[in-house]
């Protein structure tokens, strides 16, 4: 195979020699080629299969525009798809393959489609599956689900490792005053005019080296310019894409920090994701050359005439030896007069017939003329082409290259995320990037300057526009005029000729056509927006940057508007692919979200705790001793706690202090039930509402001294109650003179439940005649000490229903404290007990939590009717029986047991009417446990009318989920000790 | 992103901040009827442009504060604390 680098031609270093492998074969590269330059240099042309046709493709451009080559780089879990093999480095080892094809891209079985490809216009899938009689009556969507897999297969990408992903990121975050994206001659003229204006700059180039464009030219060197950027003490970040801009001058970067080294340093991040918080943002990304749409312009040979010329004198490789140029612009004759220069045989076409141009007659120019079919399949045999007012088959020029140039687009993409609609210029046949009130300045040909000077001259006026607008200066500034060319531009999209099962390609990537495109407007996609989406033009990775325009130019064409009146389709980010690793960053694993733990994390483990997930919360789930199971643990830990004692770490709960002469008046305000006479050694039950009448939360509130609470909250709710609370000080009631403090972290806190729970606490506090019955009734607190003087509160409080206390002590002696308990609970054959023992306890008893106050939940549906007080008023007292809130039909409270007392059921259980099983039922089963007490299952949840109604009545529990069905019996949700005889013993 | 200057802890992410809601609602008395309050929690203007609204500056001060931001470009004019004392000090430290 001969090579196609020639000498004396690229910037690459012919010392440092690379090799890589090509689906399975050995390749040599140099330093400083892209795996693009490397496979051309080694005459690989078909490197990929297309989307839906399977069409041999090879490579299209030298950048991030590249719709043909996308390939997949390296094996096993680092694989990586839909890389463009343009914007890819090589490196030594670097392992590639084609997509998108079977056996190989060379010989493709699927191939196939392209002959089927009447069957495969636009809409063809849904149209056929999902909406053609006989499918369309109902069954339409099966069928699709169960083709979906086959066509999703068929057509596509790359796929992923499926693996997890072995690298790293990183998330990163920087200030600046201006950042500059994009590093041609505009962007570091802007960046080193502010420099010496004394900014704080950071200068982003996607590509590995700066210099933009001029990198495609044979006598640049980017050297001095580095230096005079980095001497000014300019950022340079390299190899970093701006993929997104953002409110406030907020501007997103990917850097690919490591996927040009073969085998980098584990420690390295492969990419970071950079947070630019910016004052002014200065945009220079440049132009992407566009191609033209006719019979077969997507043959391997086909390019843009730029990539031609940075293919040349960036890796020194001649694309073709035989090549015919296509354009409408005058951007094209520096390129065909270099590749003549190399040794290529060069036929210029220009469409345009009047206009004037300096050349030394190296090679052909035919004006008037355009291409208008490719002969070949998987390379180029020749060209039909032909005067361009009348298309018939006038000449064929034999050709091993097509190089195109339908004019150039700006990269306005930037400034699209940003909600600004560009404008469309008839001289240049572009969309130029309209002005904005934000801090963001177009500079360089992405504002439609193609001369070097012009973008020079524009980067300074960018950045005197910035020094004025952060009133640093005010300087007067003008831009250049857009433009740029000797001769107008002449407006070339696509050249017709009727051909039968010939394709013009507008998206190369998506495979869609110029007859796509007359497909959806005969159908009456004519929108933009529609004909993207019906069509998917510009809707591949490559976000239609080289045909988006020619797409827009024919639906044009066929409304008979101009294409300022079609609209152009809002570019968002990403500008190119963000890898998902890159987005979650260090934010995986066991760091995907904080992790919370009790003071006593490590005793409860030590203690064989199996530890559960509530919120960001571990609490200890059961303490299964030898061979347990969960149920067998839970069933001894709950029998335990009602026959002696057990001990819980209940942490978790939400503290609050609440200080201050008018905390009082404060709770009274908060809380459906009056506070205003709880006297202070005592605590109180309470309820919270929302302004709309809902239930928000319940927990206790303790009075400490005079002016003092403290509060708890549900694990769950304990920050929103906060944030509630602070709000309504800080801007409702701001005469109340409260404070109110999270404790949640200062109190270690654990229940001691049980009828030898004061036995136990006696041995534990210094003072045992504190704790008496008298001394400590229901419902009662005190600040004492445990043994060995450690401060605590105490306050006999129980959600089993047993007697049982809370006790707090700062969290610096959790531990002190279980071991304390511990040791004495033992004595008594007690246990330590979980989260599932709680909850058999507390569905006993009827007692609410999060599962029952879901947000839809009144206070009279919770069956707490008693404790909304009637003689205040409080948050939510006005709403609370509004509109539907009053209707009698509502779901309430209740207790449910298998009629059969030997079925189980399971929570998310539906409740309906026997013979009515259907729909969302007259109820809902919220929480289930075996009850050690009563010997068989039980549960509590909510049933329209509530126990008056069906008490009698035998129930359905529909499980449809888990395929279960059983009768229930509506019990009072109270199913032990209603009376509550235990606790106040 | 939108950067949020707070009159305490200075210009932040918003992501610090949670948002709380309309910051112009007079909430009616606790024994106002039930027709007041509807008014009050249920009926909002949906405003293009600029619009007073509470954020909570939860990973920050905790401070509540009336931000005064356009709900079409982001754009903040005004940032004070919610409690009129906090507004004071605020000011008295400038």
């Amino acid at each position: 195979m001969k090579t196609r680098r020639i000498d004396n031609y690229g910037k690459i270093n012919r010392d440092k020699i690379l090799s890589f492998r090509w689906d399975k074969k050995n390749y040599k590269g140099f330093e400083g080629d892209t795996l693009a330059s490397a496979l051309l240099a080694n005459n690989i042309g078909i490197v990929g299969r297309s989307f839906k046709y399977h069409r041999p493709r090879g490579i299209f451009s030298s950048g991030v525009e590249e719709s043909g080559a996308l390939v997949t780089i390296g094996s096993k879990d680092r694989r990586d798809p839909n890389v463009r093999a343009t914007t890819q480095e090589l490196y030594n080892g670097l392992e590639a393959s084609g997509q998108n094809a079977f056996p190989n891209v060379n010989f493709d079985l699927a191939g196939i489609n392209n002959y089927l490809g009447r069957f495969f216009a636009a809409g063809f899938y849904y149209k056929t599956f999902m909406g053609i009689p006989p499918l369309e009556w109902g069954k339409g969507t099966a069928i699709w689900m169960f083709f979906e897999k086959f066509i999703r297969k068929a057509a596509g990408m790359g796929s992923a490792s499926g693996l997890p992903d072995p690298d790293t990121y990183e998330h990163a975050h920087d200030f600046c005053d201006l950042i500059v994206v994009g590093s041609g001659p505009a962007g570091v003229a802007a960046a080193i005019e502010a420099a010496e204006k004394k900014l704080d700059v950071i200068l982003v180039e996607q590509d590995s080296l700066i210099g933009g464009n001029q990198l495609a030219e044979n006598d640049f060197d980017n050297s001095q310019i580095k230096n005079q950027l980095e001497n000014l003490g300019i950022k340079i970040m390299t190899r970093t894409t701006a993929f997104g801009l953002y409110d406030n001058c907020v501007v997103g970067l990917l850097e690919r920090v490591t996927d040009h080294i073969s085998a980098p340093n584990v420690n390295i991040p492969r990419q970071r994701f950079w947070t630019i918080r910016a004052k002014h943002i200065i945009v220079g990304a440049g132009a992407i050359e566009r191609h033209i749409a006719f019979n077969n312009n997507d043959i391997p040979g086909v390019m843009t005439v730029n990539a031609s010329k940075h293919y040349l004198n960036r890796y020194g490789v001649l694309t073709g030896k035989r090549i015919v140029i296509a354009t409408n612009n005058d951007s094209v004759y520096e390129t065909a007069h270099q590749l003549s220069e190399a040794g290529a045989n060069v036929t210029v076409l220009d469409s345009r017939t009047n206009f004037e141009i300096e050349t030394n007659k190296s090679f052909e120019i035919r004006k008037g003329y355009v291409p208008y079919n490719i002969n070949g399949s998987k390379k180029i045999d020749s060209l039909d082409i032909s005067k361009s007012e009348t298309i018939n088959k006038s000449e064929t020029i034999d050709c091993d290259q097509v190089l195109l140039s339908g004019g150039w687009s700006p990269a306005v993409h930037l400034l699209s995320h940003r909600g600004v609609k560009p404008k469309w210029d008839y001289n240049n046949a572009c969309f130029l990037p309209s002005d904005t009130k934000e801090n963001i300045t177009m500079v360089g040909s992405s504002r439609g300057l193609w001369n070097k000077n012009d973008c020079i001259a524009s980067g300074i006026a960018g950045t005197t526009d910035a020094l004025n607008r952060l009133g640093i200066s005010k300087t007067n500034y003008f831009f250049p005029k857009p433009g740029g060319w000797k001769n107008p531009i002449q407006p070339l999209y696509e050249v017709k000729y009727k051909k039968s099962r010939s394709k013009s390609f507008v998206d190369y990537q998506h495979d869609v056509t110029t007859d796509d495109v007359r497909l959806a407007h005969r159908e009456g996609f004519i929108s933009v927006e529609h004909l993207k989406r019906y069509t998917t033009l510009g809707m591949a990775n490559d976000q239609g940057k080289m045909g988006n325009i020619i797409g827009l130019s024919l639906m044009a064409e066929l409304l008979n508007k101009e294409i300022p009146e079609v609209g152009t389709t809002v570019f968002r980010p990403p500008y190119t692919p963000v890898s998902i690793g890159a987005l979650s960053g260090r934010n995986v694993g066991k760091h995907f979200r904080p992790l919370r733990v009790t003071p006593m994390h490590q005793w409860n483990i030590d203690h064989g705790a199996k530890m559960i997930e509530v919120g960001l919360y571990q609490r200890p789930w059961y303490y299964p001793k030898e061979n347990e199971t969960l149920s067998d643990s839970y069933i001894r830990e709950a029998s335990t706690v009602r026959k002696t004692v057990g001990i819980c770490d209940v942490t978790s709960l939400g503290k609050i202090a609440i200080q201050g002469p008018g905390s009082t008046e404060f709770l009274n305000r908060i809380y459906s039930n009056g506070f205003s006479k709880l006297q202070v050694g005592k605590a109180r039950y309470g309820i919270m509402l929302r302004d709309d009448g809902i239930v928000m939360d319940d927990g206790t509130s303790w009075r400490l001294a005079e002016n003092e609470y403290f509060m708890t909250t549900s694990t769950g709710e304990a920050a929103k109650v906060m944030s509630w609370l602070e709000e309504l000080l800080q801007t409702r009631w701001t005469d109340l003179n409260v404070n109110v403090t999270s404790v949640s972290e200062q109190w270690a806190g654990v229940s001691i439940a049980g009828p030898k729970s004061r036995e136990v606490l006696n041995n534990c506090v210094d003072d045992s005649l504190v704790i008496t019955n008298n001394k400590l009734p229901f419902m009662g607190v005190t600040s004492t000490f445990l043994k060995g003087n450690i401060p605590c509160r105490i306050a006999r409080i129980s959600f089993s229903g047993e007697l049982a206390f809370e006790v707090y002590v700062k969290s610096d002696f959790a531990n002190t404290m279980m071991d304390l308990l511990w040791e004495n609970a033992k004595k008594y054959d007690g246990c330590l007990y979980g989260l599932e023992a709680l909850g058999a306890l507390r569905v006993e008893k009827g007692h609410v939590t999060a599962a029952e106050l879901d947000g839809r939940v009144t206070i009279d549906d919770a069956g707490l009717s008693k404790m909304a007080s009637t003689k205040k008023s409080y948050i939510g007292s006005a709403m609370r029986k509004r509109g539907v809130l009053k209707n009698n039909d509502r779901e309430i409270l209740v207790g449910f047991f298998p009629t059969n007392l030997k079925e189980t059921f399971n929570a998310g259980t539906i409740v309906c009417e026997k013979n009515n099983i259907k729909g969302q039922g007259i109820g809902r089963i919220t929480s289930v446990t075996y009850s050690p007490e009563l010997g068989h299952w039980i549960g509590i949840g909510f049933v329209k009318g509530g126990l008056d109604k069906w008490k009698d009545t035998t129930l359905v529990g529909a499980d449809p989920v888990r395929n279960k069905q059983m009768n229930l019996k509506v019990v009072s949700p109270h199913m032990i000790d209603p009376k509550g005889e235990r606790m106040y013993a | 992103m939108i950067r949020i200057n707070c009159p305490y802890c200075g210009e932040r992410d918003h992501n610090e901040f949670s948002y709380g809601g309309d910051a112009t609602i007079n909430y009616p008395s606790l024994d106002a009827s039930e027709k007041e309050w509807t008014e009050a929690i249920f009926f909002r203007k949906n405003i293009k442009g600029f619009q007073f609204e509470t954020w909570h500056h939860s990973n920050g001060c905790r401070m509540w504060l009336v931000v005064e931001r356009s709900t079409v470009t982001h754009e903040i004019k005004s940032v004070k604390p919610c409690h009129p004392d906090l507004q004071k000090v605020v000011k008295n430290n400038k």
